[in-house]
Parts: structure tokens; C-alpha cells; sequence
């Protein structure tokens, strides 16, 4: 079959589109900010990975159900605030490294290594970013502690125990910090951290957080979906959010 | 030293919205027959709506050349896969992903394709794409100013048994609308049914009617 | 021994119209340890009969899992058999990373063909020594395919590759009529009362949990391609009932095959009583 190539896992770019990419930055913009806020939070024995659904385009809203969120393995979930186009290409990539993992080692992928690769994927396009600000959650499959990964737009990484990206950040992470002040430091020990926090708990805290970003952000809204990643499997969740 | 442009930086020829709804028998595509060059109504009988393949319909707005392109590129895609002679055909939800992926090649390589499509297509599909390749199902959509005049009316008025005519005249509506308030809209629009079994009709170019200008006396007396 | 002079390179035909490289490629095909594959209007089996090249050595894989709909039993040189199944699973996720959807079966084993001939054409290249049996659903249902070095395609309701599958294929010819409305269990037992036929009778050979393998990708809820090898297979094995190896097992299981495997439980006792030492 010889269909045009469309860009299939690409990663590299001729010196004819880096001169493009030069000499049109001020022109025409590749990137545009579809926004939404994204959140992962992990506890003793599980991790959240929760996102709002709408697609905004400046003003607009051409989608109020447009998933920001892919569950990568039965273990870890990745949800990516930032531009659509972008968000879907990652995912997309992102899966198909993980499927061909699976074939070469006849196993899951690790929730660290997913991270590590996440964070090589996006610094693989250190010059031409992939627009999207990731949060990762998943447990950890030889303690069944729940951990969660914050990135920026170039893969530099961090591994959390709570962490919020996107248009609500601002909103969304001090209160975070409040809520659970100390409960993500490292000089806490392992098993105090989070322990006190229930899964329903954390949920009950995920939905309030979203209705409040919901409340002052415009580009956060119409639905929460959120991923409960547990040593049973994942289990998804959707709650309404205000759709105006 | 000047450089000739290769790609495009800016749309010259443009179409403006294009308007679609999911409906309870199959999809309804609507958009206007014109391609503007600026402010001027330039070519003011050409079709934004193309059917490639039966039972699948994509329409466009933004640069013209550009959009004529991508229905070369559809049209090509589906004659090679008539040439594969295996009896598998390529579905609208295939069509609309591939599509995302040809916008969003191009995009990456700041060379884009100047559009946003809609795509309709058998088994109630309505899929929408804009130039960077954001792609996404919905049961309405809008593109262009279309986006912001026309989509709230259209959510307004959408439910679950909205019927293939209903849809009809609720994309008329949204049109006289934006013939109303988009100086790039024309009073010739074009509407293509889409059913549920893949039966495609695409009217021929046709005036919008009930127009109302009374307002616009009303606005002179004063 | 007798040499042709027309087997130097793979692009000269010999007069008699023959490709004789490809032929001998062919060839290689029969010499790897057999598979068999069966199709019914809704399921496809695949089982394979997996060597160990030394007591020291662990068993060869057989069966492949190419993509969630897609799995292919292999026969003959086993690193080609490698890089057409990586080609393979390279195709299925550059066709879900494009499409959003599953690579139609046909067009896969198309592509793989087209591959193998490419092979045949060339002074340069060599063909590949592998036989594929490929097994997948997609829309238009179940299909079961076999890929030969040549570049040629059967599609198939039945088929055994490797070496001593002509009793395999004798069985499966004899029981053909009872493929198509045939169970996910009664498919299976085919394949393997096939796959039976083929085991070395001299050797005192027989089919266990460690030197068999077992795919099965059906239409419906559930499209995915399961691959059932070690432990997992014993039950399917233990569902078969097979006659215990006598001295003549092929001759004799071929006669004592029942004309219905889905009634196992009569043949059972039957097959217990006549071998009970």
C-alpha cells in the first residue's frame, strides 16, 4: 500500500522544515492552547488520574467531550492538558511504543519506565515541542504504592504524590497543597504519606477541585472523567461539570 | 533576500462555515457556495461538498485550493483501496482519523493545510478536524464563524429524535443566520443527506428563503 | 548427487518453467515441526507442535500474536519467520495509528505476500525459508490464510504446514464438512486430533502441555487473539482425549478419529478401554 506518509511516528524534521519552522514562527503558529486542567494524585494503594472534557478554541467550545485522559496499561494512566492535536499524537505514539513493548517483552510496561519514556518522548521533540502539559498515575507493581508523575511541555518530570497541570493550575494546585500540606514531601516517612487519605476521600476532594476550576476557569468545564487506577484494575468514572 | 513562500502562510481564496448535525436517520452536512478573496464574494458557485466514496461526504471551509487538495487526497485514498479489490471498505470513522493525520503531518512540517472539514459519512458518523489535526466526533458541529454564531443554536435545538428534515431546515436556519451576521456567507447554500444505510443526496446549489430585512429599513428611517 | 545447473541464483527459471531456489524455499517450509490451522464460520484455531533443539533448550515458539485480532503459526526457518512477523506487527500498529482501527486480515497477508515475492524477482535476495499460517477476524468475519516463500495466498477453511502434515492434512480433508458450524471447543479438538497425526509414531511422541501451543482469535464481543501455551493448554489437551501412543498411533488415530469430536466422552471410553495395558 503506498498511502502518503502521513507523518507516522516521525521525530525528526528536515533542515527545510526547520527553516520553516524559523522563519514562520511569526506568521502562522502551530500550536494552539485547547486548555483544560488535568490532575493525578496518588495514595497508599491507589492513584487518580482525573481530567475535564471540554475542547475550547479561544472563546469556543467545539467539543464538550473530547477525553483528555488514556489508560496505557492496566497499571498506569496518562492525562495531558495543552493542545488537542498534540494530546492525541502523544497518546497515539505513546501507545504503540507501549504495544511494541509488549510484543518484545512479553510483559507490561513498568509505571517508572512508562514515565521515563514519556519523559524521552517529549524531549525528543525538544525543539519543537509536543503542546501538552502531562500528568501520569498508576501504582507500582511490585508495592502496590499508588505514584504520580508531573512533566513539562519538554519531558522534564517529577515523581509526586499529587500534581495538577493545565489552564486550572493555578486554580486547582494550592489547594491542593492545603488540602494535603505535606502528605507529598519525601521527608515524610512512606507509609504516613497519604495513608490517611481514602480512595472515596480523594475522589470526593478530585470532583470538588474541578467544580471550583469550573467556577472561575473558562477553559475547564462540561464533564470530570476520572480514572481510579487500583491492584484490581482501572475504573472510570464521569461526573458533570457546569457547561457554560 | 525573498524568499518564494512554498507553503501556505496565510489563506488567499476561503470558504466560510460549514455546519453538520447527527440525526436520529443519519447526518445532515450544510455550508454556503461561495470562496471569498478577502472581502470579495469571488467565485460564488463552486461546492464545498464532496462525496469521495458512497456513503461518505466531507466539507470543507478555509482555503479553497487547499481544500480541493484534501478531496484529490480523499478521492485518491478511496480509489486505492477500490484498486485492493478485497471487498473491505475504508469506514467514515477511518476516513475522518486518516484525514486528522494528513492536517496534523502537515501542520507539523509548517506547511498546513488552510481547513476545517467536517466529515459525514453511513452509520450516523459527524466528525470534525481543524488545520493543526485536532479530530473529533460529535452530534454537532461547526467550523469557522460558524463556530460562534451557529453551534449554540444548533446545541439549543438538537435532541435525540431530531429527524434527517428537521435537521434540514434547523441548518437552514443556522445559515440565514450567518447570511445575516457573516459578511464572507452567500444566500446560495448546499445541504448533503447522509443516511443511516449510506444513501447519500447532495442538493444542488439553492437560495436560502424567508429572508428578513426589515431591520435593516427600520435601522434607515431612524 | 545430481546438481541442476538452474539452482544458482533465484531469477533463472530451469526449462521445464521451474523457479528452483523458490522451490527449495518451499522445501525449508516442510521442514520445520508442523502447524496446523482450522476455520469455522466463527472461529479460527492454530495449534503447533513446538520443537526443543537440545534437551538443554527451552521450546521453540510456534505461534505469534501479531495484533489484538491477529495471531500466525510459523513453519520453517524461524529468524525469517522473525522479520516478516515484526514486519507484521509493524504494519498492524502503523494501521491503527492512522486509521483509529484494526488491520483488515487479507490486506495483511497481502502485504507479507508481496513481501515474499519481492524475493523471487530479485538476483539479490534470497526467499524467505517460512511458511505462515496466518488466523484473524475483521468485519467480514473469521479468515484463516497460509503465506507460502513463493509470494502465493490460500485462503483456507483448513490447512497443516511442516514436517509429516500430510496426516494432518488427511485428517483435516476427512472432517472438513464439520469445520464451518463447529464450536470454539470443537474446533480446537480438530486441530489438535490433527495436529496429533503428525507426531513420529517411532519416537513415542505425544502432545503435552510443553510442546504445544494453541491460538484462537473468534467473532463477536471478544475479537482479541488468545495464545494459550504451557499450563494453559493441559485442559485443552486433557478435552481431546487422544489415544495413548501405541505402535502405529498415526495409522490408528486416524482410523479411530470420531466423526464427531463434539461427543469426547463416548470416544473417551472407548479410546481408554482398546489402550488400557
Amino acid at each position: 500500500m503506498s498511502h502518503p506518509d502521513p507523518g507516522f511516528v516521525s521525530m525528526s524534521f528536515d533542515s527545510d522544515t526547520q527553516r520553516k519552522i524559523v522563519s514562520h514562527q511569526r506568521t502562522w503558529s502551530p500550536y494552539v492552547d485547547n486548555g483544560g486542567t488535568v490532575l493525578a494524585l496518588a495514595g497508599r494503594d491507589y492513584a487518580i488520574v482525573a481530567a475535564d472534557t471540554r475542547l475550547s478554541v479561544g472563546f469556543s467550545i467545539p467539543s464538550r467531550n473530547f477525553t483528555k485522559i488514556v489508560q496505557l496499561t492496566d497499571q498506569a494512566v496518562l492525562a495531558s492538558a495543552g493542545m488537542g492535536a498534540d494530546r492525541q499524537y502523544l497518546h497515539k505514539i505513546l501507545r504503540s511504543r507501549l504495544e511494541i513493548y509488549r510484543y518484545q517483552h512479553q510483559k507490561e510496561m513498568s509505571l517508572g519506565a512508562i514515565a521515563q519514556l514519556l519523559s524521552n518522548t517529549l524531549y525528543s521533540r525538544r525543539f519543537f515541542p509536543i503542546y501538552a502539559f502531562n500528568v501520569l498515575g498508576g501504582i507500582d507493581a511490585n508495592t502496590g504504592e499508588g505514584f504520580v508523575f508531573g512533566y513539562d511541555a519538554i519531558g522534564s518530570f517529577e515523581k509526586v504524590k499529587v500534581v495538577c497541570s493545565g489552564s486550572g493550575q493555578t486554580l486547582v494546585q494550592p489547594v491542593l497543597d492545603q488540602q494535603l500540606a505535606g502528605r507529598q514531601k519525601y521527608d515524610v516517612p512512606d507509609d504516613q504519606r497519604m495513608a490517611s487519605l481514602s480512595l472515596a476521600e480523594a475522589i470526593e476532594l478530585t470532583r470538588d477541585v474541578f467544580n471550583s476550576a469550573a467556577e472561575r476557569d473558562i477553559l475547564t468545564g462540561d464533564a470530570l472523567e476520572l480514572y481510579a487506577v487500583t491492584a484490581s484494575g482501572v475504573r472510570c468514572e464521569r461526573f458533570e461539570l457546569r457547561r457554560d | 533576500m525573498i524568499e518564494t513562500p512554498t507553503h501556505t502562510t496565510e489563506p488567499i481564496v476561503t470558504g466560510s462555515s460549514v455546519l453538520g448535525v447527527q440525526c436520529v436517520d443519519g447526518v445532515v452536512l450544510a455550508c454556503d457556495t461561495l470562496a471569498s478573496y478577502g472581502s470579495l464574494a469571488r467565485f460564488q458557485r463552486i461546492t464545498r461538498l464532496h462525496q469521495p466514496a458512497p456513503g461518505v461526504v466531507i466539507a470543507g471551509g478555509g482555503e479553497y485550493s487547499d481544500l480541493q487538495q484534501l478531496f484529490r487526497i480523499t478521492d485518491n485514498i478511496f480509489r486505492q483501496e477500490f484498486c485492493q479489490e478485497d471487498g473491505y471498505e475504508l469506514s467514515p470513522r477511518a476516513l475522518h482519523s486518516y484525514l486528522a493525520r494528513v492536517l496534523y503531518g502537515r501542520r507539523s512540517r509548517m506547511d498546513p493545510l488552510y481547513n476545517s472539514l467536517a466529515v459525514a459519512g453511513k452509520g450516523r458518523f459527524l466528525g470534525c478536524i481543524d488545520l493543526y489535526g485536532t479530530a473529533f466526533e460529535s452530534e454537532a458541529v461547526a467550523t469557522g464563524i460558524g463556530a460562534l454564531l451557529a453551534l449554540p443554536l444548533i446545541r439549543k435545538q438538537w435532541h435525540a429524535a431530531l429527524a434527517m428534515d428537521e435537521g434540514v431546515r434547523l441548518l437552514e436556519e443556522c445559515l440565514r443566520v450567518l447570511y445575516y451576521r457573516d459578511c464572507r456567507a452567500l444566500r446560495s447554500v448546499q445541504v448533503a443527506k447522509v443516511s443511516d444505510s449510506g444513501e447519500v443526496l447532495i442538493s444542488e446549489p439553492y437560495e436560502l428563503s424567508n429572508l428578513q430585512w426589515k431591520v435593516a429599513q427600520a435601522a434607515e428611517e431612524v | 548427487m545430481f546438481r541442476s545447473q538452474y539452482d544458482t541464483d533465484v531469477t533463472t527459471f530451469s526449462p521445464q518453467g521451474r523457479l528452483l531456489q523458490v522451490e527449495y524455499a518451499m522445501e525449508a517450509v516442510k521442514q520445520g515441526s508442523a502447524v496446523v490451522g482450522v476455520c469455522s464460520a466463527t472461529h479460527v484455531v492454530l495449534a503447533a507442535l513446538k520443537r526443543s533443539f537440545s534437551d538443554l533448550a527451552w521450546h521453540q515458539r510456534k505461534i505469534v500474536p501479531i495484533d489484538e485480532h491477529i495471531g500466525v503459526a510459523i513453519s520453517g526457518i524461524a529468524a525469517d519467520a522473525r522479520v516478516l512477523t515484526k514486519r507484521m506487527r509493524d504494519e498492524c500498529l502503523q494501521h491503527r495509528f492512522v486509521y483509529g482501527d484494526a488491520m483488515p486480515v487479507g490486506r495483511l497477508v497481502h502485504l507479507v505476500a508481496d513481501l515474499c515475492q519481492k524475493c523471487t524477482q530479485r538476483i539479490s535476495r534470497r526467499p524467505y525459508g517460512v511458511g505462515l499460517l496466518v488466523a484473524g477476524v475483521d468485519e467480514s468475519g473469521p479468515h484463516l490464510y497460509q503465506t507460502c516463500p513463493s509470494g502465493e495466498v490460500y485462503d483456507l477453511v483448513g490447512m497443516a504446514l511442516g514436517a509429516r502434515s500430510q496426516s494432518a492434512r488427511t485428517y483435516l480433508e476427512r472432517h472438513m464438512d464439520e469445520f464451518s458450524s463447529a464450536s470454539r471447543e470443537a474446533l480446537i479438538r480438530h486441530a489438535l486430533w490433527a495436529l496429533n497425526e503428525t507426531l513420529a509414531s517411532a519416537k513415542d511422541q505425544h502432545l503435552s502441555a510443553e510442546n504445544c501451543a494453541v491460538g484462537v482469535v473468534s467473532i463477536g464481543d471478544d475479537m482479541r487473539f488468545h495464545l494459550y501455551e504451557h499450563e494453559q493448554v493441559q485442559p485443552l489437551l486433557d478435552a481431546c482425549a487422544f489415544p495413548k501412543s501405541g505402535g502405529t498411533a498415526t495409522e490408528t488415530s486416524t482410523e479411530q478419529a470420531p466423526q464427531n469430536v463434539t461427543d469426547s466422552d463416548e470416544h473417551h471410553d472407548a479410546t481408554m478401554q482398546q489402550d488400557t495395558p
